[in-house]
């Protein structure tokens, strides 16, 4: 009995610690489901914005890869299949417009991977979103993320040209300040066209429940915009995000608290810009025609950067929402969602601390002492 | 309705695999081979060896003495003779002192036709000192895993009081109906056994804590409860792991958290479980020291899932081949439950008092995975039922630090294995804190 004899040993190889049970999700399976969640915003990018845009995106996954393999080289241990370089670049893609000059997202990812990454230790370690950092550094470096990137989509009617090489975002903000009305009539005002789906389908809402809506929210929200490649289409990033709710691999609370406080902040203050007063902002042109809705459900999410505790991930998405806003409707760029990232990114270990309950039988102690 | 509780923060939801053997009657295993005791099959010292090689023994006869407070009295658990003392290792690690007794035939043969109802034991009669007593000298041990010594926790220190007697039927490890069968099967026995603690504590609320995957026995016990109007609280509870836990489980019932290092009785609970109870019946009932208890032999790799009455000292491999052998491939056998439990290598291994069950798992179940980086993701921290922070915990002790980790919490770690459970990156969590624990005791 005390001695094992070796074929006892190989029939049963496994001595392993308990437990013996394990969830199904692993490392490998969350980084590969979130890159299949976006695959429907990637496809939708690709065929509005035309073939460009998939050479876009395919240089940011491979040059992130890329920079990956160069980080294992250098630190012999392999990583690179565990998906989540393929998933930076990914997101680094999406967050280009679809004219954006090559190198550009290159430099992102490079930028991602090597210095963000890698430096802070590699996956889990980084305090700062890769993606976001990567994009947010090149659009500081080339100021050409602006200007002439911006592309018309395929199922928009032709405009006036000073107009289709801008997203209406920053048409609003560049130009709509105190005009009194709302986001999406002004933007008609200046010339903007709109589809006979949308036409359609605002005719139908407002005849059926006796609304007077402008045309263009359902053009901004199936993605039938001017936007960077996988920010535009609403549905399919919301659908997306339902598939990893269901599967579990990201939790209601940071993607609910962001997108309510968003909404909530655009309606009541949003009327200021346009010289229209408190609650009267048009809140949905802006959670739909900027990243908000990739941010709240694939950026604000990262794991490593965000709180762990629930009551944290609510208040990281009501700040972030705060944020977001702010900085796209007071400060000088029309993008807010990622600079909100990163700067919310700094705060995370702060949360934590600030909402991490006592450990179990502590509590009790506590206020028995007093 | 009565409302259905837990134990609030914390815990995991593991697939059941319960229904594998949770329709099998209990079945009394008889074996003739040789029988190995033991002599550490619960909490704390070793119990003494009073024999040697060539002694003739008799079924009940105390082998093995209690070596202090918290020990536990061994008992032969057949009629025959001393062939052997050695050392054997055991499913959790440990080396330990046994008998290996020789089987008498005649007893053998018998054995199966055993009946001895002691019916004039008359509970009235007995002062609970006695009783008490009688439960040390019979060796009786909590028979949910942790193996505590009974007498120990119904000795209500002086100053203290006895105000919830909290009976565990919850049963929360994946694939074990051991509990179960025995809820289902020897309802009434148990509610004799807890009279008679009824006796010992005189507690003001008695209730018996069942998950809710167990209707059957929970519809069980209210009937009997009233027939025999005992005045216990039935209290069905949702299904989550580690709700068998003596912490989790007061934290449900009575609703309070167990301060760290406290015991039980500090907040006038005492926990026992059913298989426990059902030892004490049958002690003062049928006479019976601990030498036998229920045990589930199942697994996706075994051919005939089961839930034997089997006698301590009987190899797994005789319960194995008595539930059919393997069908497939085994990648595990698992003594205890899948989260808790032990891997064997060797199933010579003896039946002990805490052994609740035999898996036999197939790789289709232990999954391989691959060990990555920490995610950071903080699945870990929400698991954890005792409010720990595993991923950190587990980086201190990684580089060493096993002060800050005492600091940190560390020895509240039950070792409950949900940290590790829901860890994408599949960091050896529980491994680590079990060293870690080793570790920093020095
Ligand atoms: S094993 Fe320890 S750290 Fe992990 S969940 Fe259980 S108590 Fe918490
Ligand atoms: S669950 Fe695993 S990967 Fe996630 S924080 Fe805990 S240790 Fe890290």
């Amino acid at each position: 009995m005390e001695k094992k004899s070796s074929e006892s040993l190989e029939k049963y190889p496994v001595i392993e610690v308990s437990p013996h049970l394990k969830a199904t999700s692993t490392t490998f399976t969350i980084m590969w489901a979130v890159s299949i969640s976006l695959i429907p915003a990637a496809l939708w990018g690709v065929i509005s914005f035309g073939w460009y845009s998939l050479v876009v995106l395919l240089a940011s996954i491979i040059s992130a890869v890329a920079a990956e393999g160069l980080v294992n080289w250098g630190t012999k241990r392999l990583t690179i299949h565990d998906g989540s370089a393929f998933l930076t670049g990914l997101l680094i893609g999406f967050n280009m417009p679809p004219e954006i000059p090559i190198y550009i997202p290159v430099i992102g990812s490079f930028f991602a991977i090597l210095v963000v990454k890698a430096a802070f230790g590699g996956l889990g370690s980084n305090w700062m979103n890769p993606a976001l950092a990567g994009r947010v550094f090149v659009f500081f470096s080339f100021n050409q993320m602006g200007g002439s990137c911006w592309k018309k989509p395929r199922f928009l009617p032709e405009m006036v040209d000073s107009i289709s090489s801008a997203t209406p975002l920053s048409v609003v903000k560049s130009q709509g300040a105190e005009c009194g009305i709302n986001s999406f009539e002004f933007l008609k005002q200046m010339g903007y066209s709109h589809s006979a789906f949308d036409a359609k389908l605002t005719d139908f809402f407002n005849s059926s429940f006796g609304l007077t809506l402008p045309n263009g929210y359902f053009d901004a929200f199936v993605g039938n915009i001017p936007g960077c490649i996988g920010e535009v289409s609403a549905l399919l990033l919301i659908l997306g995000g339902i598939f990893l709710l269901a599967k579990k691999i990201i939790t209601w609370h940071i993607p609910v608290a962001y997108i309510v406080s968003f909404l909530l902040f655009s309606w009541i203050f949003g009327g200021l810009q346009t010289g229209s007063g408190y609650f009267s902002g048009d809140a949905f042109f802006h959670l739909f025609t900027g990243g908000v809705i990739l941010a709240a459900f694939y950026m604000a999410t990262d794991m490593a950067t965000s709180p762990v505790y629930p009551k944290g991930l609510i208040i990281y998405g009501v700040l972030l929402g705060f944020f977001t806003f702010f900085i796209r409707v007071f400060g000088s760029f029309p993008e807010g969602a990622s600079l909100a990232i990163l700067f919310m990114n700094m705060f995370v270990p702060m949360i934590n601390k600030l909402t991490k309950s006592k450990p179990f039988g502590y509590v009790k102690t506590k206020k028995e002492a007093k | 309705m009565i409302k259905v509780k837990s134990f609030g923060r914390g815990g995991v939801h593991p697939s059941g695999y319960k229904k594998l053997a949770n329709s099998k009657s209990i079945k009394r295993l008889v074996y003739s081979g040789n029988y190995i005791v033991p002599m550490s099959q619960h909490l704390g010292a070793p119990a003494q060896c009073l024999v040697s090689v060539g002694d003739e023994i008799k079924e009940y006869q105390l082998i093995g003495e209690a070596a202090g407070f918290i020990s536990a009295n061994v008992h032969s658990p057949v009629t025959g003779k001393v062939v052997g003392l050695r050392q054997i290792s055991l499913p959790n690690g440990a080396v330990s002192n046994a008998v290996e007794i020789e089987p008498d035939k005649d007893f053998i043969d018998n054995m199966s036709s055993q009946q001895n109802d002691n019916s004039d034991f008359n509970l009235d009669e007995m002062p609970s000192e006695i009783l008490i007593e009688k439960i040390k000298a019979a060796g009786i041990v909590g028979m949910g895993g942790a193996t505590f010594p009974a007498n120990v926790k119904l000795s209500v220190p002086k100053g203290k009081n006895c105000t919830d007697l909290i009976i565990n039927g919850v049963e929360c490890e994946p694939f074990l109906c051991a509990d179960h069968r025995l809820m289902l099967e020897k309802g009434d026995q148990i509610f004799k056994g807890i009279e008679i603690l009824k006796k010992i504590l005189n507690p003001d609320n008695i209730s018996i804590g069942i998950e809710n995957n167990k209707k059957d026995a929970i519809a069980n016990f209210i009937n009997i409860n009233a027939e025999k109007g005992v005045g216990c609280n039935i209290q069905p509870l949702k299904v989550k792991y580690p709700q068998g836990d003596e912490k989790q489980l007061i934290k449900a019932i009575m609703g309070k958290e167990l301060p760290s290092g406290a015991l039980p009785i500090d907040l006038g609970a005492v926990v026992l479980n059913v298989s426990t109870v059902h030892a004490i019946y049958d002690l003062f009932y049928n006479g019976k020291a601990l030498v036998e208890r229920v045990v589930t032999v199942t697994g996706d790799a075994i051919a005939n899932p089961s839930n034997f009455l089997v006698r301590v000292g009987v190899p797994y491999s005789f319960l194995i081949e008595q539930a059919g052998g393997f069908v497939d491939e085994v990648k595990k056998i698992v003594s205890g439950g899948p989260m808790m439990g032990f891997a064997v290598l060797d199933t010579s291994v003896p039946i002990t008092k805490g052994s609740g069950g035999i898996l036999c798992l197939s790789k289709s179940i232990v999954r391989d995975k691959h060990t990555t980086n920490c995610l950071s993701c903080g699945r870990c921290l929400n698991a954890c039922p005792m409010g720990l922070s595993p991923a950190m915990l587990y980086k201190l002790i990684d580089s060493g630090k096993y002060g800050p980790a005492m600091k940190m919490g560390l020895m509240d770690c039950k070792e409950c294995g949900c940290c590790s459970y829901v860890c994408p990156a599949a960091i050896p969590l529980v491994q680590g804190f079990k060293l870690g624990k080793r570790m920093g005791r020095k």
